[in-house]
């Protein structure tokens, strides 16, 4: 069932981030909290800050922690035929250098 | 009025603006850019630009402000307020040394870095107008589906710019309206003046204005992300905007909530031009042009990350 937002009346879309489930509009991008969930995000926060004595949560799914660069899921898989990411000539290709320096 | 009628206009007017006792010189006027949204010519260490003609003449001064307020970060305009000439707004600069474009390793990330996270960090001035990156952006898909809208590429590209939020499709406010962002970000946009020693200034107010910073480092996240610019590069980029303190990635968490959203809408745009002009041009897209494309075909079967839930 969706939600909709009470400030702009938008459907709101559920994300689930660490675990905890949020709503966040489709319009304004304003978020909604159900009881117990800002506890949890802050003690998720918390437990970020203590460093490694706690278990880290579990990395959210969309960003795998690859080399520990962190890449969208939409991005080019490692190694991808480009060559930027291992093969390091994606600097000599002219397509990109163009591709630097446009708007 | 076209590019080309406000050429010799603007030639005789940078040269006059170069040397005010009109002495005759033997200097040659260079064209750096002459395209619809902008013609810029070099004489001597005087450099004008006659802005896209729909330039609002409010907008424009109020961000040159932003450009003479803050000569730290960005290039200090010769005046404070555009001239008009022939139906055009004119604007001149001191003449700064680019990143030298045979040779982008290197470019200068970590200056461009710390200058972004400075400006991101400035106070804007009051009615400054939205940064207009997402309008940019629209502007690229109106251009796609106008040039090529049946080419193969088109439709992968524009199921990405649907998975954006309204925002970063310029058709509703951005969620942040109070940081001042550069809004077109790359690296021509780079200049040292007076000489190549000097530190590097941000150029290009045009797009400037208050809006999502993320925006700003969205064109390297998008490279990087389309496996282009390489890793190592990227990490001295985002490291160096962390350092200065940028409030558009947490400090220490994972940045691509942040940046989820404006690399997509990058990388879209960056497609969409490609496909655009090659299909002008009658030449094939390469090997780089593809990876973008590439990139929004993935893009569709994955919802947008959430936005900010970090305090700023």
């Amino acid at each position: 069932m969706h939600m909709q937002c009470p400030k702009c009346h938008a459907p709101m879309h559920t994300y689930n981030r660490n675990g905890v489930q949020i709503e966040q509009c489709s319009g304004c991008r304003g978020i909604f909290l159900d009881y117990g969930e800002l506890e949890a995000l802050t003690r998720l926060e918390s437990q970020w800050g203590a460093g490694p004595a706690v278990p880290p949560p579990p990395a959210a799914p969309q960003y795998p922690a690859g080399g520990g660069h962190g890449a969208p899921a939409w991005g080019a898989p490692q190694g991808g035929h480009h060559g930027g990411h291992h093969g390091g000539h994606g600097h000599h290709n002219r397509g990109f250098g163009r591709m630097l320096f446009s708007s | 009025m076209t590019a080309a009628d406000v050429l010799p206009a603007l030639r005789a007017k940078v040269r006059s603006t170069a040397h005010p006792e009109s002495t005759p010189c033997t200097h040659p006027d260079t064209v750096l850019a002459e395209r619809d949204d902008g013609t810029v010519v070099r004489h001597a260490d005087t450099v004008a630009k006659a802005h896209a003609p729909d330039t609002n003449p409010t907008a424009l001064t109020l961000r040159l402000a932003v450009a003479t307020d803050n000569p730290d970060i960005l290039l200090s305009p010769l005046h404070r307020t555009p001239t008009p000439l022939h139906g055009r707004l004119i604007t001149f600069w001191p003449y700064g040394t680019p990143v030298d474009p045979e040779a982008p390793e290197n470019a200068p990330w970590e200056a461009a870095a710390t200058l972004l996270a400075h400006l991101h960090q400035r106070q804007p001035p009051p009615a400054l107008p939205p940064m207009r990156g997402p309008k940019k952006a629209a502007q690229a898909i109106a251009r796609l589906r106008t040039t090529a809208p049946h080419h193969p590429a088109t439709a992968p590209v524009l199921r990405a710019w649907h998975t954006l939020p309204a925002w970063a499709r310029a058709e509703a406010p951005m969620p942040d309206t109070t940081t001042l962002c550069h809004g077109d970000l790359h690296l021509g946009q780079l200049v040292r003046h007076p000489a190549t020693t000097e530190p590097w200034r941000l150029i290009d107010v045009d797009d400037l204005g208050v809006g999502v910073p993320a925006w700003d480092l969205a064109r390297p996240a998008a490279w990087y992300a389309c496996g282009l610019l390489p890793p190592d590069e990227w990490t001295r980029f985002l490291t160096a905007y962390r350092q200065a303190g940028g409030p558009a990635v947490p400090a220490h968490a994972d940045p691509w909530p942040a940046l989820d959203v404006p690399a997509r809408a990058l990388t879209v745009q960056t497609a969409a031009l490609a496909i655009a002009k090659s299909t002008v041009a009658g030449r094939p897209l390469d090997d780089v042009q593809q990876a973008v494309i590439d990139a929004c075909a993935r893009m569709s079967g994955i919802p947008p990350e959430l936005a900010s839930v970090f305090p700023k």
